[in-house]
């Protein structure tokens, strides 16, 4: 599993929330750093690759961290 | 929010509930004169309305092209669809305890699925690409696996529309031996469904008959079984108005069925064409040719799907959505999911007889602001 460079907390959230907190931070981060996105509303797993693809972004991949789902993306 | 139905409304929902044909308005009051005796007794009240169902099945089956005793009539599309899979299974079950399904069938079918692995079967869905259309290789290969009972695959995606290739699949199950289940509801009434499957349901509400009527054929020699303790599937006293209600409905859709057709399909034109230029950050989702003429389907990028449906609702828009904001299991989409779209900000738009150019012109001039005001309400304009 990737490092991520940094990590979102939108356990809670209900979608679209947890992608718009992606779409917020992940510019802001330099090309090549990954984003660890921690969701638990259902819709995240679908929504947070779909939204790469939308927006040419590297969809790494999913995890399990401390029971939570957690979804890493990598600025292109 | 009001309950009173605005005179401007603008109803754009038939893939849930298409309005009730007027033909079939006419059939039910009619009816509901003399058709309420039980068919079953032995007196001319009885007689009238065993008259009256026997013309109904005659009218469906001819619509459908089957012979009128491969018809039941149920109470309801889910019920059908319900009896189609378990009955299918049941018939088969020397065969095996494998239920092949792709993985964008209307919940009632996987709901039979899920009581079928409950009782110790098996059931293995079958992917679609991003337009929603079903995986043929997978498929073949999940088809002649061995223990295949039967085969279920929806005629066209009822969220989407996206036409299945149910040729080729009926090809695969003809080569495997196992018996195609198409789930039709989606297309009956609307476009023709390609001959090769063995049981096929529908449901009277999809093409403007009344609620609580579902078809189920089963065509002669397929293996199918009665899945419930009862006499037969079909009701011993049905819902006899709402039958003859439906059957009339269904001759009267496919009459017209071309026309309209031709009508809508260039209105779904419209609405994919000017969505994906006027709103920003949108994904319109589906084939965009091989589709049914009357369901278009898109997702706005960072909009709450109940918040839109709300806003669309307060203008006098009635439509639906798979965000999963706006389920009651608040789960997203089974079908958006199974293609990889987004699931947010969903809406699905249906149009039916009496939607006319003027209503969707409105909708499509209105929509733009009513997302630009949401995304401004939840400050995500420009990202």
């Amino acid at each position: 599993m990737t490092r991520p460079t940094e990590v979102l907390d939108c356990l809670g959230q209900r979608c679209p929330l947890p992608v718009i907190a992606l779409a917020r931070r992940l510019p802001e981060l330099p090309p090549g750093a990954v984003l660890r996105v921690l969701a638990d509303d259902p819709a995240a797993a679908n929504d947070i690759p779909a939204w790469c693809r939308l927006r040419g972004q590297e969809y790494v991949g999913t995890a399990t961290v401390d029971g939570s789902p957690a979804f890493d993306v990598r600025r292109a | 929010m009001t309950n009173r139905v605005p005179p401007e409304a603008t109803y754009l929902d038939a893939a849930t509930a298409a309005p009730l044909h007027p033909v079939a308005r006419q059939a039910l009051l009619a009816a509901l004169a003399d058709g309420w005796a039980d068919p079953s007794r032995l007196y001319a009240q009885a007689r009238r309305a065993r008259q009256l169902i026997d013309a109904a099945r005659a009218a469906v089956a001819a619509s459908l092209g089957v012979r009128p005793e491969e018809v039941t009539f149920t109470a309801g599309g889910t019920q059908a669809a319900q009896a189609a899979v378990l009955g299918g299974l049941a018939g088969r079950v020397r065969a095996g305890a494998t239920l092949v399904h792709s993985a964008i069938e209307h919940s009632a079918v996987l709901h039979a699925a899920e009581a079928h692995v409950a009782h110790g079967g098996a059931a293995v869905p079958v992917p679609v690409d991003h337009l929603g259309r079903l995986d043929l290789d997978a498929w073949r290969a999940a088809v002649a696996a061995p223990g295949v009972a039967l085969a279920a695959l929806i005629s066209a995606s009822h969220e989407v529309g996206t036409a299945q290739p149910l040729v080729d699949a009926a090809a695969a199950c003809a080569a495997a031996g196992v018996p195609l289940y198409t789930d039709a509801a989606p297309s009956v009434g609307w476009v023709d469904v390609p001959a090769g499957w063995s049981v096929l349901s529908a449901s009277a509400r999809k093409w403007g008959g009344p609620p609580g009527v579902g078809v189920l054929v089963v065509r002669t020699g397929t293996r199918w079984t009665q899945p419930w303790p009862a006499l037969g599937v079909e009701p011993a006293a049905p819902d006899l108005p709402a039958v003859v209600a439906a059957a009339a409905a269904l001759r009267a859709a496919t009459a017209e069925a071309a026309e309209q057709a031709g009508r809508l399909r260039a209105l779904v034109e419209l609405i994919r064409g000017t969505v994906a230029a006027t709103v920003p950050d949108v994904e319109v989702v589906g084939d965009p040719v091989d589709r049914l003429p009357h369901v278009v389907t898109f997702s706005c990028l960072y909009v709450d799907g109940e918040a839109l449906l709300h806003a669309l609702d307060r203008r006098g828009f009635a439509v639906s959505s798979g965000s999963s904001c706006t389920s009651s299991t608040l789960r997203p989409s089974h079908v958006l999911e199974a293609m990889g779209v987004l699931s947010h900000g969903n809406v699905r738009v249906s149009l039916h007889r009496d939607t006319t150019r003027e209503q969707v012109e409105r909708f499509l001039a209105e929509l733009p602001g009513i997302v630009a005001a949401l995304r401004s309400e939840a400050g995500v304009v420009g990202l």
